[in-house]
């Protein structure tokens, strides 16, 4: 179908951006890379009276390390991150995440702020962002605040974020040199949605396991940080036995849904199956 | 009827200047506008990647974009393929190894495969594979386009 009528608008700075929000009162929406909100247009499921377009407001869009953190404006493409230096450097997990965002003409135009503001379950960034304890920036009318991952995502398709926030930047702390990663997924086909998918993060001291970490796409409403299974390989190593116990961990700690796609049972037994995978290729990569 | 919005662009090296609602998709802009009809519409949701053109050297949807968004761009289509009265190494490719049969999806094929080419020039079948997953056909069963886009790769490297 065709979209219904807006009002549409293409400001050039975050300020009238904000402006614009703040006149319509909630009745505009923020249009980002558009790779999900145009089909809810087109299927007229969301029926805004404005669109704010952040595509031309340039200061949204870069990649900067310092500090020991990298941070990324909200309007950077997926597709810049994936071919990104930095990224594959200090950010591998997001490097790897970024291939399995829909295919490379949606990593054109989809951002990571509309990936992670968007809060779609099944979607990677949110997983990553979980997984990495990210945190992002939020500037409204009263000023500008920092969300960590665990506080912003409340349930499918919904952030802590008001209607007159802009998301405007995504900050990420670098990896550790050495640590082992991985991104998981179950889909039907590539490039479709996660039924589930695990990221996995481990830094390791031979057999011992300084940090684990492990969050979920698709089980759930939001992404869930595997905290207790993380515990297990910090406790007792990265063995056999502690990937089995942490994966088996995996499946207690997650509530999924039943969909079209998938039964609760399945998606449960894909947690552990997939975490048990993440697990081996993360530790196999890790150095130290 | 909303404001209508100036879009100036090029397409195919072409400048067009049109006026539209802003709720006009990109794809109805190049086919019902500018009357280049060669860049087909299927689920119009982002999914089946027929509509996929050239924006400003990248692939992307131009189902999921608006019109007014290409304001100022540099477009491609699958007109823009063939240069000099000659087809494109990739349409020669398709034809000569059955990459097409209804010919619905062939303009986001070709396209997307541009696309991917210009970012992995020797792909192995696995990332042919991978590549071209972003558009849905229904006629060929996918071989004879892996096929076309192995040798179209093979023929672009060669620098022809």
């Amino acid at each position: 179908m065709k979209p219904p009528k807006f009002e549409y608008h293409a400001p050039r700075t975050v300020d009238e951006a904000l402006a614009l929000l703040g006149r319509y009162g909630g009745d505009a929406k923020v249009l980002a890379g558009g790779q999900s909100l145009m089909p809810l247009l087109n299927f007229r499921l969301a029926r805004p009276a404005a669109l704010v377009d952040l595509n031309r407001i340039p200061s949204l869009a870069f990649i900067e390390e310092s500090g020991g953190r990298v941070r990324l404006g909200a309007m950077t493409r997926q597709r810049t991150i994936e071919f990104s230096p930095v990224v594959a450097q200090r950010l591998p997990l997001l490097k790897e995440a970024t291939r399995w965002v829909g295919h490379l003409p949606i990593r054109t135009r989809g951002t990571i702020g509309g990936s992670i503001a968007h809060a779609d379950p099944s979607a990677e960034y949110p997983a990553v962002l979980t997984a990495l304890e990210g945190e992002v920036v939020a500037r409204g009318a009263k000023g500008e605040r920092v969300i960590k991952a665990a506080d912003l995502f409340q349930t499918y398709l919904t952030t802590t974020l008001t209607p007159d926030e802009i998301l405007t930047e995504v900050r990420l702390p670098a990896m550790a040199a050495g640590a082992g990663y991985a991104l998981e997924e179950f889909s039907r086909r590539h490039g479709d949605f996660a039924i589930i998918g695990i990221a996995a993060v481990v830094v390791r001291d031979g057999q011992r396991c300084k940090t684990a970490r492990l969050a979920t796409a698709g089980a759930g409403p939001v992404p869930v940080r595997l905290r207790a299974a993380e515990e297990i390989l910090e406790r007792d190593g990265l063995g056999e036995a502690a990937i089995e116990a942490a994966a088996r961990k995996a499946t207690e700690l997650v509530d999924p849904d039943s969909d079209i796609h998938a039964s609760a049972d399945y998606r449960r037994h894909l947690t552990g199956v997939l975490t048990k995978r993440a697990l081996v290729r993360a530790i196999g990569v890790a150095r130290g | 009827m909303a404001d209508m919005m100036t879009v100036r662009l090029k397409v195919n090296g072409v400048a067009h200047e049109g006026r539209c609602e802003p709720r006009k998709l990109l794809v109805d802009f190049i086919r019902e506008d500018l009357g280049l009809t060669g860049t087909h519409v299927g689920c119009e949701h982002g999914i089946c990647g027929a509509c996929t053109i050239i924006v400003n050297g990248e692939s992307a949807r131009s189902c999921i974009m608006l019109a007014v968004q290409a304001d100022g761009a540099e477009l491609m289509t699958v007109e823009g393929l063939m240069q000099d009265g000659k087809l494109h190494p990739l349409q020669e490719a398709f034809r000569e190894h059955h990459g097409l049969q209804c010919g619905f999806c062939t303009p986001g094929m070709l396209m997307t495969a541009l696309d991917f080419l210009r970012t992995n020039p020797s792909p192995s079948d696995r990332e042919i594979r991978e590549g071209i997953s972003a558009v849905l056909c229904r006629c060929t069963g996918y071989q004879g386009i892996v096929n076309a886009v192995r040798a179209a790769a093979a023929t672009l490297r060669g620098g022809r």
